[in-house]
């Protein structure tokens, strides 16, 4: 357990409704400084309602949140210089043009003069948007939108940020180099919460959380998640794979089987006392073979299969 | 920086993004400048029932000091610019057929003796019980196709005699006489101008702010805005301070042409307008800020704006006088900053008044100005909803 100064984010019960509909369950969090956490899930789990009240967007219905030692929503306000918010939409101005948005965020957060043109040198360099500057923000590139929206995020050098699916528009290439600027920052001492409906995203990630309908199904680092899964994995290949599938997915002891290429991927409840021996029975003229499991099937595991 | 310096700084990154903003919005910027116009000219127009100087012609067979002392007169309306003289009716009526001239007037021979028992020329206008039975003292020959010139002659037929005789006005008659000092040709324009001033801003005015948050909430720019630490009286003073010389700009417009186009005098200091107008730019804009914290799609704010419109229009004075509308119009008229405005710049403009005269409704628009921004800032939460 750590000690809750070592806590960017510590959250307890944490519950949102719209109506009558629950967008976040009793949600706990231990968020330690210096890290970059995870939240995992697929569309509509509430990623960003959990986001917007750890902002102090959106007042909980219930629950105890502390964010960089301030209880929210009531001290929303003392907590704005101190964070950074990259929301999942393009929030920034697409009338403007890049170097304007900058200069428009440096005047909000009060930087002077010149302090805000040397800052935004420097970010437009780190980001690579140089040639960019006169450019109208709306006619930017989805990945060039992108590193604007981390450069707007990070131009007061928040302790705490927060990023909101950050790389839905952008290509694999674009999103290795992403991940190295986020390294940066985190090694800088900044804390960072990220959204991601993305596997090798999240794997990257120092711990997680994997979201389900509102509910945490898992929390914890990727290794220590993929130990910890309840289920064993097999690669099955042979013939007649389609209907092996068929038939497995009905058994109560198999929590997925998917195929991927020429293999059928199955994940087997551990409380099947010899999953190995039991999988083997099932199998006609085909073989099997024990995997090391992926985030993938901790997650598939841990949302009851029923996404894939 | 001081925390006062802090403010400054974000309620300036605020005003300098809008003006960015509105420098790149060509249709907005279109519609700032086109709206003024296009409204004076319609409204200037359209209103303006009273043509002016029509080109007519004469038949005078009188040949008399009267007749000459007739046509000074009606000259001097400035209605109608004689041009020509014909020597019978005939000719006349050629001249008109053909184009000519819109009309004639017609003295006949025996001018002076219909004159003298007329009792406009008596002076016994008011009393006389058999208008019918009274010979006209001339004849207006009209050509009728164009509805506008013959309205305006028709207008002509109760000249009144009283100078043609050489007498003072009737001074029974005191409110006209008021009326004639300010505007001695009944032009009606006159008033509608200064008037068209407190329409065009309230329009364009609250239609600008009106938009202004619903639009960041709408394109998702709020969702950032608010996590950063500006506060919602800096965001607010931000959004309106552009508009404020938007509205400056649209007033020089309005007044400028209806000088040029029509006439329209402007007596009061400039420090006199641009104080009233200024105070109801303000008071429009922070009304227009209250309808975008209650809002929540642009629609909504453009019906809310067009509610506040049309109250504007029909009860500020501008289309019917304020004294001759039943009480509880007049109860809404008060409530509206456009009816004091109206009479501020009216008496600015038209009568050569001093804010200072009419302190009242000064006092009443600078406290709605005041009292919009407050609760325009109080109910703008930084949370979505
Ligand atoms: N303002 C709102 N009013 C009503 N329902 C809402 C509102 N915001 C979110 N929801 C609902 O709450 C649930 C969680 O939404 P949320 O936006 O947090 O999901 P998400 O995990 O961010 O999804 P995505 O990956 O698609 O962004 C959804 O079912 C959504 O419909
Ligand atoms: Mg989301």
């Amino acid at each position: 357990m750590k000690q809750d100064s070592e806590l960017a984010i510590r959250v307890r019960n944490m519950s949102r409704t719209f109506g009558d509909k629950l967008a976040v369950d009793q949600l706990d969090l231990d968020i330690p400084k210096g890290t970059i956490y995870g939240f995992l899930g697929p569309n509509g789990c509430g990623k960003s309602t959990s986001i917007r009240m750890l902002t102090g967007l959106l007042t909980p219905t219930s629950g105890d949140i502390r964010v960089l030692g301030y209880e929210l929503p009531r001290q929303a306000e003392l907590l704005r210089t101190r964070i950074g918010y990259m929301t999942q939409k393009f929030s920034l101005y697409e009338t403007l043009s890049v170097r304007e948005n900058l200069d428009f965020v440096g005047q909000i957060y009060s930087l002077g003069r010149q302090q805000r043109r040397q800052r935004i040198d420097e970010l437009l360099r780190l980001y690579s948007l140089g040639d960019h500057q006169k450019q109208m923000a709306g006619s930017l590139s989805g990945g060039q939108k992108q590193r604007l929206a981390l450069a707007a995020a990070t131009l007061h050098h928040p302790d705490l940020l927060f990023l909101d699916e950050p790389t839905s528009a952008v290509d694999p290439e674009n999103r290795r180099e992403f991940w190295e600027r986020l390294f940066d920052l985190c090694h800088q001492g900044t804390t960072i919460l990220v959204s991601t409906h993305y596997m090798d995203e999240a794997e990257r990630c120092h711990a997680l959380a994997i979201l389900e309908d509102g509910v945490k199904r898992a929390d914890g680092s990727p290794d220590q998640l993929m130990q910890d899964m309840g289920a064993r994995v097999f690669e099955v290949s042979g013939d007649d794979l389609r209907a092996l599938k068929t038939r497995l997915i009905n058994q109560p002891q198999v929590i997925s089987a998917a195929q991927l290429g020429t293999r059928l991927r199955v994940l087997v409840r551990k409380s099947e006392p010899q999953p190995q021996q039991w999988l083997q029975q099932q199998l006609l003229n085909q073989t099997s073979e024990e995997v090391r499991p992926s985030l993938e099937d901790v997650f598939v595991s841990c949302t009851g299969g029923h996404h894939v | 920086m001081s925390e006062l310096g802090n403010s400054l700084s974000r309620t300036l990154a605020i005003i300098i993004k809008e003006l960015r903003q509105l420098s790149r919005d060509r249709m907005t910027f279109a519609l700032i400048l086109m709206i003024p116009m296009v409204q004076l000219i319609l409204f200037g127009y359209a209103i303006n029932t009273d043509v002016r100087h029509i080109e007519v012609g004469v038949v005078d067979l009188s040949q008399s000091s009267w007749s000459r002392e007739l046509l000074r007169v009606t000259a001097a309306t400035q209605a109608v610019d004689f041009h020509h003289s014909y020597g019978s009716v005939q000719e006349a009526e050629q001249a008109i057929t053909r184009g000519e001239v819109k009309a004639v007037l017609y003295l006949p021979a025996d001018l002076p003796e219909r004159l003298v028992v007329h009792p406009s020329f008596t002076g016994q206008g008011q009393t006389s019980r058999q208008p019918a039975l009274t010979p006209a003292v001339g004849q207006w020959l009209v050509d009728g196709s164009d509805t506008l010139v013959a309205s305006s002659i028709r207008g002509l037929r109760t000249l009144p005699l009283d100078e043609v005789a050489g007498r003072p006005h009737n001074p029974a008659l005191p409110v006209l006489e008021v009326v004639q000092y300010f505007n001695a040709e009944q032009r009606s324009v006159v008033n509608i101008v200064p008037g068209l001033l407190a329409i065009i801003l309230t329009m364009t005015m609250i239609l600008f702010t009106s938009a202004a948050i619903v639009r960041e909430r709408e394109h998702g720019n709020m969702e950032f805005l608010i996590t950063t630490p500006v506060k919602p009286l800096e965001l607010m003073i931000g959004k309106i301070t552009p508009y404020m010389l938007v509205g400056i700009l649209q007033i020089s417009i309005i007044l400028t042409m209806g000088h040029l186009v029509f006439d329209v005098p402007i007596r009061g200091s400039a420090l006199n307008i641009l104080g009233s107008a200024l105070l109801f730019i303000a008071a429009s804009l922070t009304l227009g800020l209250v309808i975008s914290t209650i809002a929540r799609t642009q629609l909504q704010a453009m019906q809310m704006t067009i509610f506040i419109l049309l109250p504007s229009i029909l009860l500020s004075g501008f289309m019917f006088p304020y004294d001759a509308m039943p009480e509880p119009a007049q109860y809404i008229a008060e409530a509206l900053p456009a009816t004091h405005f109206i009479r501020l710049i009216r008496g600015v403009v038209l009568r050569e008044a001093q804010i200072s005269d009419m302190p009242a409704d000064a006092i009443w628009l600078a406290l709605f100005a005041l009292g919009g921004l407050l609760v325009a800032a109080k109910r703008f939460h930084k949370q979505l909803e």
